[in-house]
C-alpha cells in the first residue's frame, strides 16, 4: 500500500510550524490512495521537534539523528531521505515549499526516479489517478499536472494547505538505522541569521509591507515597524526594497521570494508588479496605501486609499491603537 | 576554468499572461519573448569569472528554433560559443531537461555548471537540483555571490532566515538568484560578433537521451480573480471598514 512521508523541517531546534500544512497535503492524498503518512525528521540532536511531530496523527515519526546532519546539505539529505522512503514503504514524499524543500526535493526526486510536482495548490479527484494543481507564470495561470511515476514528490503551497491541527495521541517515535554519509565535496561555512523579533513572514496573520515608496531605510523601517508593532505584524517588502539593501532578502514577497496568505496584509508605497502580486494576492483582506490612483496594487486591493505613506500610515497608527484600546 | 550555463528562452516576464479561449495553453499573439532573468544572472557570472580567471563559458538553450535568437543574446553577452538542443516546451518536464542538460555536460565537462534558479514561466525551481542529482555533484543554490578559488567555488545561498555559505568542490552545480549581479546590456558590436559566433544544434537523440516524461500538463485555467474593491477617502474610513466590514482590526 502506498503510503506518503512528509519531510519536517527544523529551525533553531523546533519544528517549524509551516511543516504542518505539507502534513495536511499528506493527510488529504493518503486518505485518496489508501493509504496513511508518516512523519520524517532529520538533523543532529532533534528529538524535541520529532515529539512536536508526533502530536498530527501520523502512523509513525521517523527520526534519523546523527552528528554529520549537523548542518543541512542538499546532496548528503536527500540520499537519506530517499532511503528513508524506501524503508518505510513510502511512494510519496512531501514537504511544504521553502528554500530548504525548493533545494532538496528535487534531489530526492531523482534518486527515487520519480516524477516531482513543484508548489501544489490542490489536490485534483477521489482517486488515482490523481491530479494536482499548481501555478506557473507567476500565478497568472493554474495548471493541472498528473505524474506519470509510480513515485512522485511534491512541495505543497503552505498558504493553501492550512496547519493540520493536532489529532490528539502521540505517533510512535522511531528511530531509522539508516547510516550517513556527509558529502565530502560540499563543506558548510557558515550562516548569516536575519535577527528579528517579529513573527514569522509565512506564519503571520497580519503582514504590513512597503515598496521602493518609502525610499530608504529610515523611511521603511520609520513608517512601517509603528504599524507592525501596532498589528503585531509581520514585515514584507518589494524586490526593489531588498535590491536596493533597504531590507533582508528574507522578507521579500513574491514569485521568487515567499507566498504569504495572512488575513491582512497592507501593502505601503508598493505598486503591485506582477512578480509582487504572485507571492499576496491571495491574502484574505488587501489594503493598499499609494499615492498613484493608477498604481496596479489597488486592482487586487479590498481597501484603497490613494495618499502620501509618510502622512497617512502615522494616522493610521494612531487610530488603529484608538480602536484596539477602546 | 570553463563554464556550462544555461540560456532559457520565455515569454516577457512583465507581460501579463492570458490563456486562450480555449484553455490549451497561454495565448501567444503578440507577446515578446526573452532570456530568462535567472538565466541572465547565470550569465553575467559565468561571463564575468571568465572574464576574471580564463577560460570559456559555453552557452546552452533547450528549445526550437526561435530560442536561438536568446542564445546569440547569450553569446553578446559574451558566452564563446552556443549549443541548442532542439525541443519544444511542450515536450519537456523538468526531469527531461535536467537528463538533458546532464548530458549536455558530460560531453562538455566543464568546470562549473552555472543555471538560473527557475524559469519565469513554469516556475518549478526544479532543473539545476535534478542536474546536480543526475550528475552526482555538489549544489548550491540560490546564490547570491560565488567566488572561485583553486578548485573551490564559495557561494552565499538567500535562504529562508537569513544567508547561507558553502563551499564546494568544483565541479558544481550552482543556481542564480536575482542578486548575485546586474546582468550588462549588449553593445551593438557584441552583438553583431555573437552572429559569427559557434551555435551547434542536437537533438535529445544525439545526445542518447529518451525523450520521456515524469509529469505532464494536462490543462490549464486562470487563477480566481479578486471582486474590485472599494476606494477609502480617508484613514478613518479605512480603520472604520476593517474593523466593523472586514472584521480585522
Ligand atoms: C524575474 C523577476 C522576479 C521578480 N520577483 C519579485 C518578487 O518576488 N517580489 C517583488 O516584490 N518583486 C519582484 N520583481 C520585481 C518587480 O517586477 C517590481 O520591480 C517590484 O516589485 C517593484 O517594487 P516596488 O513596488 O517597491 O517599486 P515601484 O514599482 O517603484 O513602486 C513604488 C510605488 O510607490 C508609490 N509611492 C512612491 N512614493 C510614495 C509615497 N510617499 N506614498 C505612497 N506611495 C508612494 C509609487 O506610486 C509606486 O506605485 C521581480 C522581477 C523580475 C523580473
Amino acid at each position: 500500500m502506498a503510503d506518503v512521508l512528509v519531510v519536517a523541517e527544523v529551525a533553531q531546534g523546533r519544528l517549524r510550524k509551516t511543516t504542518l500544512s505539507a502534513i495536511t497535503f499528506a493527510r488529504q492524498l493518503a486518505s485518496r490512495i489508501g493509504g496513511g503518512f508518516s512523519v520524517l525528521v532529520l538533523g543532529k540532536g532533534v528529538s524535541g521537534p520529532a515529539q512536536e511531530a508526533a502530536a498530527f496523527g501520523a502512523k509513525a515519526v521517523h527520526v534519523v539523528d546523527a552528528p554529520a546532519l549537523e548542518h543541512y546539505i542538499a546532496s548528503t539529505w536527500a540520499a537519506v531521505v530517499a532511503e528513508a522512503a524506501t524503508r518505510v514503504g513510502a511512494d510519496f514524499v512531501a514537504a511544504t515549499s521553502s528554500t530548504f524543500a525548493r533545494d532538496l526535493l528535487p534531489r530526492v526526486a531523482a534518486r527515487m526516479n520519480a516524477g516531482m510536482v513543484s508548489e501544489v495548490t490542490a489536490i485534483v479527484g477521489d482517486a488515482p489517478p490523481l491530479r494536482f494543481k499548481r501555478p506557473m507564470w507567476a500565478g497568472n495561470v493554474i495548471a493541472t499536472v498528473e505524474v506519470k511515476t509510480p513515485k512522485a514528490v511534491f512541495s505543497v503551497r503552505g498558504a493553501e494547505f492550512d496547519a493540520a491541527a493536532a489529532a490528539g495521541g502521540a505517533s510512535p517515535v522511531q528511530a531509522l538505522a539508516i547510516p550517513v554519509t556527509a558529502d565530502p565535496k560540499v563543506r558548510y561555512a557558515g550562516f548569516a541569521a536575519t535577527i528579528s523579533e517579529r513573527p514569522d513572514l509565512t506564519e503571520a496573520s497580519v503582514i504590513v509591507s512597503g515598496g521602493r515608496g518609502l525610499r530608504d531605510k529610515q523611511g521603511f523601517e520609520g513608517v512601517l515597524n509603528p504599524l507592525a508593532d501596532a498589528l503585531h505584524a509581520a514585515i514584507g517588502a518589494t524586490r526593489a526594497v531588498v535590491d536596493a539593501g533597504i531590507a533582508p532578502n528574507d522578507l521579500q514577497i513574491g514569485q521568487t521570494g515567499k507566498v504569504v496568505a495572512p488575513n491582512l496584509y497592507i501593502g505601503v508605497a508598493l505598486s503591485g508588479a506582477i512578480q509582487h502580486l504572485a507571492g499576496m494576492k491571495n491574502s484574505k483582506v488587501i489594503v493598499a496605501i499609494n499615492k498613484d490612483p493608477e498604481a496596479p496594487i489597488f486592482s487586487v486591493a479590498d481597501y484603497g486609499l490613494v495618499a502620501d505613506a509618510f502622512k497617512a500610515v502615522p494616522e493610521l497608527v494612531e487610530e488603529i491603537r484608538k480602536v484596539r484600546g477602546a | 576554468m570553463k563554464i556550462l550555463v544555461t540560456a532559457k528562452r520565455v515569454t516577457d516576464p512583465d507581460a501579463k499572461i492570458r490563456l486562450k479561449p480555449d484553455g490549451s495553453g497561454i495565448e501567444t499573439a503578440g507577446l515578446e519573448y526573452k532570456l530568462n532573468p535567472f538565466c541572465e544572472n547565470a550569465l553575467e557570472a559565468a561571463i564575468s569569472l571568465v572574464e576574471a580567471h580564463g577560460g570559456e563559458a559555453v552557452a546552452v538553450t533547450l528549445g526550437d528554433d526561435a530560442a536561438v535568437q536568446n542564445l546569440r543574446t547569450a553569446l553578446a553577452m559574451g558566452a564563446a560559443r552556443g549549443i541548442q538542443v532542439k525541443v519544444t516546451d511542450a515536450e519537456l518536464d523538468s526531469d527531461l531537461t535536467a537528463r538533458i542538460l546532464a548530458r549536455v555536460f558530460e560531453a562538455e565537462k566543464p568546470d562549473l555548471f552555472l543555471l538560473g534558479k527557475q524559469a519565469v514561466d513554469g516556475d518549478s525551481n526544479q532543473v539545476g537540483q535534478l542536474v546536480a542529482e543526475v550528475l552526482g555533484l555538489p549544489q548550491a543554490c540560490f546564490a547570491s555571490k560565488i567566488q572561485v578559488t583553486d578548485g573551490k567555488v564559495l557561494v552565499t545561498r538567500e535562504v529562508d532566515g537569513g544567508l547561507e555559505t558553502l563551499e564546494l568542490t568544483l565541479p558544481a552545480v550552482i543556481t542564480a538568484d536575482l542578486r548575485l549581479n546586474q546582468p550588462r546590456l549588449p553593445k551593438l558590436p557584441d552583438i553583431l560578433k555573437a552572429k559569427r559566433k559557434e551555435v551547434k544544434t542536437l537533438t535529445p537523440a544525439d545526445l542518447g537521451v529518451e525523450a520521456t516524461r515524469k509529469v505532464e500538463t494536462v490543462s490549464y485555467e486562470a487563477p480566481p480573480q479578486r471582486a474590485g474593491g472599494v476606494r477609502v477617502k480617508t484613514v478613518q474610513e479605512l480603520v472604520e471598514k476593517l474593523k466593523n466590514e472586514a472584521k480585522v482590526l
